[in-house]
């Protein structure tokens, strides 16, 4: 399959129905998370903040996928210089800068009522603060250099430093002492919490990894599309 | 069935719905109009290209 996917003719025919699926997939998904998640009750400890946790965790665990996404297509763009792997690796960033921005938020707006404080210089927040400037540099490279072939390489090579930042990430909780909670849902044991929460939860993650598959699919035709007009443009010149 | 109340944290509960539902907004406005204007480019500069040449 990835290796009729890496044509730029069969990606685009698979894109065309591929993206507007997802996007159903992910909107289904949503409203059944979000119908769930209002029905539940408030948790004991937590009260109504519960319901951050649903719109919280998904974009926070989205944050860290969409980058190893980022990671795998900046090494395929660096190492067999496919177009492809660079519009998606060009395609990824924008949305995984809004899936951590959202997770900074979010998780500011579940700290003040649940820490006490909006911010704190946790090793978690902090390493996720760190994640979203790799995003920010990543796409800021890319549109300083003029050359869009060196401009790719230079930013593939800041993608797989980042790289580095995503087990520091997800391990932060476990490595040093942290205000942030442990991870209740991907752990040894299975996920910690009852199935009235880990239901909703569940579904507006794989709603999240939907929408993001249908966003980064027409990103990467927008690519696809902005090449050609390129060197369309430059063959008519010429 | 559904409850909306979110008591004396609907400060902060609702404020995390509606910046989710505009930062979700954007990325897919932002996606679908870029998509949109590319493949209109390229459609334009099909029409200046001579016979037969077709880019990858």
């Amino acid at each position: 399959m990835f290796q009729a996917l890496v044509n730029p003719d069969r990606f685009m025919a698979f894109s065309r129905w591929a993206a507007p699926l997802l996007g159903v997939i992910a909107l289904v998904l949503a409203a059944a998370g979000l119908v769930l998640d209002f029905q539940a009750p408030p948790d004991y400890q937590q009260g109504y903040t519960v319901h951050i946790m649903f719109i919280h965790v998904p974009a926070a665990f989205m944050s860290e996928f969409v980058y190893a996404c980022l990671g795998v297509a900046s090494f395929l763009s660096l190492v067999f210089r496919h177009a492809l792997a660079t519009a998606a690796a060009r395609a990824a960033a924008p949305l995984g800068a809004g899936f951590t921005l959202l997770a900074l938020i979010t998780g500011s707006l579940w700290g003040r009522p649940t820490w006490g404080t909006w911010w704190v210089w946790d090793p978690r927040l902090t390493s996720v603060l760190v994640l979203f400037l790799f995003y920010i540099g990543y796409m800021a490279l890319e549109a300083a250099v003029e050359d869009e072939a060196k401009a790719a390489r230079a930013a593939a090579i800041l993608a797989l430093v980042g790289l580095i930042n995503l087990p520091i990430v997800h391990y932060s909780v476990v490595w040093w002492n942290s205000l942030h909670q442990g991870s209740s849902l991907l752990r040894a044991g299975g996920p910690a919490m009852p199935a009235v929460y880990l239901a909703p939860l569940l579904l507006m993650v794989f709603a999240y990894m939907a929408g993001f598959g249908a966003l980064w699919l027409v990103r990467i035709r927008g690519e696809v599309w902005r090449r050609r007009a390129a060197v369309l443009a430059m063959r008519a010149v010429a | 069935m559904f409850d909306f109340d979110a008591g004396r944290y609907a400060i902060f509960v609702w404020p995390a719905y509606a910046v989710t539902g505009l930062v979700l907004a954007v990325l897919i406005l932002d996606t679908l109009l870029r998509a949109r204007r590319w493949r209109r480019a390229a459609e334009a500069a099909k029409t200046l290209r001579p016979e037969g040449d077709t880019p990858q």
